[in-house]
């Protein structure tokens, strides 16, 4: 009996996998989209929101489905249940709390395909994407260094997580490879999202003297408390100059649109692995947002010098030696890290001020 | 460093303490409104389109308070004339707040106004330590300092505050005597409800001055939480209200001047607060003191006159 209970559930796993490959040409993509904020959040969720349009102008992508605001934990699992029960056979997870969830799901539905947001475990059908945002940060690293003239830069981050942590890495190290003598203040918000508390964290740097700030949020209120008092930023996530005319500097911002117009062809035509994709400026899914032009010219070519070495793959921002905040030596000298390393990266480099709360 | 943490713990409790007072005169007309959260981010968001549209500051903060009373007069007209759950009536309108502000508020995303901005008070401005936090101030916190005093004065030296205070503890002994209790509940709820408005309308215009989605994050249930701690005196919601900012403010100038101490304890702190306060009411409440209205979630019928 039991044996026979198998034989079906082969079967019935069989039957749309052969079915999907026989007809792979003309299949139709319907896609669902988990935002773990408001799209309207000028930030993250937003920058998936416009690639999630931008896919839509292919031809063979119907009109998709997105869920905002849903909160990370198991809880999500039932909302992505629900996508696939609408008959949505590519499902997005635009966050890393999505995790376990889209893995849980991806189980039981292994005709669909899951691609989870700045995780690290891929299935069967389940792959994962991020973006090189270090490399970016790492730039605009060098026009705050270049900018400020108090030696004291303010980063206002959200939680100590890897990710989080290697932007004020990467960033800290632009910093000091043009002046060794600034320091990057880090104030903890202990959340992506609450316009009022990235305020104030972003006012207590500037109380101790910080006249550049870039944040790790998904908000843009950093950027207004620099305006407000004269300050220089800056942004993330997408380009929010419009809330800082003459604060703003230059941002590190998301461009998801081609990675995931290919994701979408590539489960179309079949050739879709389940693989851990990292893309960075050389791919054009990080970039940088156009420079203020308060910021001198020698400055600007100095950044477009670099960005030019990082695409090419001659500039990395984490090779080595890299010290510690103690001054011991994480990445010896001529070391690249693997990719493995930065995602765990769990230290702050030289030049920060500030703890990892463990 | 004390001026500065001063100055921060006011602006950062004002939202809330617009929130807690609008609360608390919903409350002491005898009505629970769990709808604050949904009636902050109705204010926000008229606040910010009522700017946008006139560029009058004065504008925007007068269409928070009207679209929070008229969105309050739903609540009000559930939970007063049709006598429905309070609770419930709360919670759906917390819910329908945030989802009528997210669609509405999609055209106002990304878009800029001038908030306001700080008025010296000539003379006391400069004094120490308080000068800046209470005398160098935006328009809407004075008018805040003012609604303390007013709330209080209008509970305890007028006739229709002593109604408003009957109907909440006994409103069939105010029925008997000529208060019209339906009206003076469902006038509390709406014009308290109009108050919270402004409170979310501190945040879009004066803290942050844009618009996001959901951007009260959770102020409208710690305004909930403050009602109780203050005891419903509006002296007392000026105090937990800064307590909470001030708080706040401080583990993140102590994370700024890079203080070695952990941020988790830094960011324990507002719930320990919470609850050392809410553990001394507790027990002020058992020596009698309770300041609770007796008939607080009870609906009126006047049929029901036991």
């Amino acid at each position: 009996m039991k044996r026979f209970a198998l034989l079906t559930l082969t079967l019935m796993l069989a039957l749309p996998l052969s079915a999907t490959s026989v007809e792979a040409n003309d299949k139709r993509i319907k896609a669902g989209f988990i935002y773990v904020g408001p799209v309207g959040d000028a930030g993250w969720t937003y920058s998936h929101d416009q690639a999630r349009k931008e896919m839509e102008a292919l031809p063979f992508v119907e009109p998709s489905t997105y869920i905002e605001s849903v909160p990370e934990g198991a809880e999500s699992a039932r909302v992505i249940t629900g996508l696939v029960r609408k008959g949505h056979n590519l499902v997005f997870t635009t966050s890393f709390g999505y995790m376990d969830a889209t893995l849980d799901v991806a189980k039981r539905n292994k005709d669909v395909v899951f691609m989870h947001c700045s995780g690290y475990k891929t299935a069967e059908n389940v792959g994962n994407y991020f973006g090189r945002m270090y490399e970016p940060r790492y730039l605009t690293g060098i026009v705050a260094g270049k900018m400020t003239k108090a030696n004291r830069i303010g980063y206002v981050a959200a939680f100590p997580i890897p990710e989080v942590i290697r932007g004020i890495n990467a960033f800290t190290l632009g910093v000091r490879s043009v002046n060794p003598k600034a320091e990057v203040r880090v104030v903890w918000t202990q959340t992506w999202f609450d316009p009022g508390i990235e305020r104030d964290a972003a006012d207590s740097l500037l109380d101790v003297g910080a006249d550049v700030l870039t944040m790790h949020q998904d908000a843009p209120a950093t950027l207004q408390a620099a305006e407000a008092r004269g300050a220089y930023v800056i942004g993330y996530n997408t380009d929010m100059r419009s809330f800082a005319p003459n604060a703003f500097l230059t941002a590190p911002v998301w461009n998801w649109g081609p990675l995931y117009s290919r994701i979408a062809r590539d489960v179309q035509d079949g050739t879709w692995k389940p693989e851990s994709i990292w893309w960075g400026m050389q791919q054009d899914l990080v970039r940088l947002a156009p420079l203020n032009d308060k910021i001198p010219a020698e400055v600007k070519l100095l950044v477009e010098e670099k960005t030019e070495a990082i695409k090419a793959g001659k500039l990395h921002p984490f090779a080595g030696p890299i010290k510690d905040q103690n001054g011991e030596t994480q990445i010896a000298a001529g070391v690249i890290p693997t990719d493995g390393d930065l995602l765990s990266m769990s230290f702050f480099v030289e030049g920060v001020q500030g703890t990892i709360p463990k | 460093m004390l001026e500065i943490l001063l100055d921060a713990t006011v602006r950062a409790g004002t939202p809330i303490l617009f929130a807690t007072l609008g609360a608390i005169i919903n409350e002491r007309a005898g009505i629970i409104n769990l709808g604050i959260e949904g009636l902050m981010l109705i204010g926000a968001l008229a606040g910010f389109a009522g700017t946008q549209a006139s560029g009058s500051l004065l504008i925007g903060v007068v269409a928070a308070f009207v679209a929070a009373l008229l969105a309050g007069s739903i609540h009000g007209f559930i939970t007063v004339q049709l006598r429905g759950n309070q609770i419930v009536s709360g919670l759906a309108l917390t819910m329908f707040g945030i989802g009528i502000t997210a669609l509405f508020g999609r055209s106002m995303v990304g878009l800029t106004i001038a908030g306001f901005e700080r008025v010296a008070i000539p003379g006391l401005s400069g004094l120490p330590l308080i000068g800046k936090a209470f005398f160098n101030q935006d328009l809407l916190i004075y008018f805040s300092f003012f609604l303390v005093v007013a709330i209080a004065l209008f509970f305890y030296r007028t006739r229709w505050g002593l109604a408003l205070r009957t109907v909440g503890e006994n409103p069939a002994a105010a029925d008997t005597c000529g208060v019209p209790v339906i009206l003076t509940r469902f006038l509390a709820v709406a014009i308290g409800s109009g108050i919270v408005g402004i409170g979310g309308a501190y945040l879009s215009l004066a803290t942050t001055p844009m618009w996001i989605e959901n951007m009260t994050a959770g102020r409208g249930w710690i305004a909930v939480a403050l009602v109780i701690f203050a005891s419903w005196s509006s002296y007392r919601a000026l105090a937990g209200a800064y307590l909470f900012g001030g708080i706040t403010a401080m583990q993140l100038r102590f994370q700024a001047m890079g203080t070695t101490v952990s941020v988790h304890i830094l960011q324990m702190m507002p719930y320990f607060f919470t609850i050392l306060v809410l553990v001394i009411s507790t027990i002020r409440l058992q020596k009698g003191a309770s300041q609770q209205p007796e008939n607080l979630g009870q609906p009126y019928d006047r049929e029901d006159r036991k």
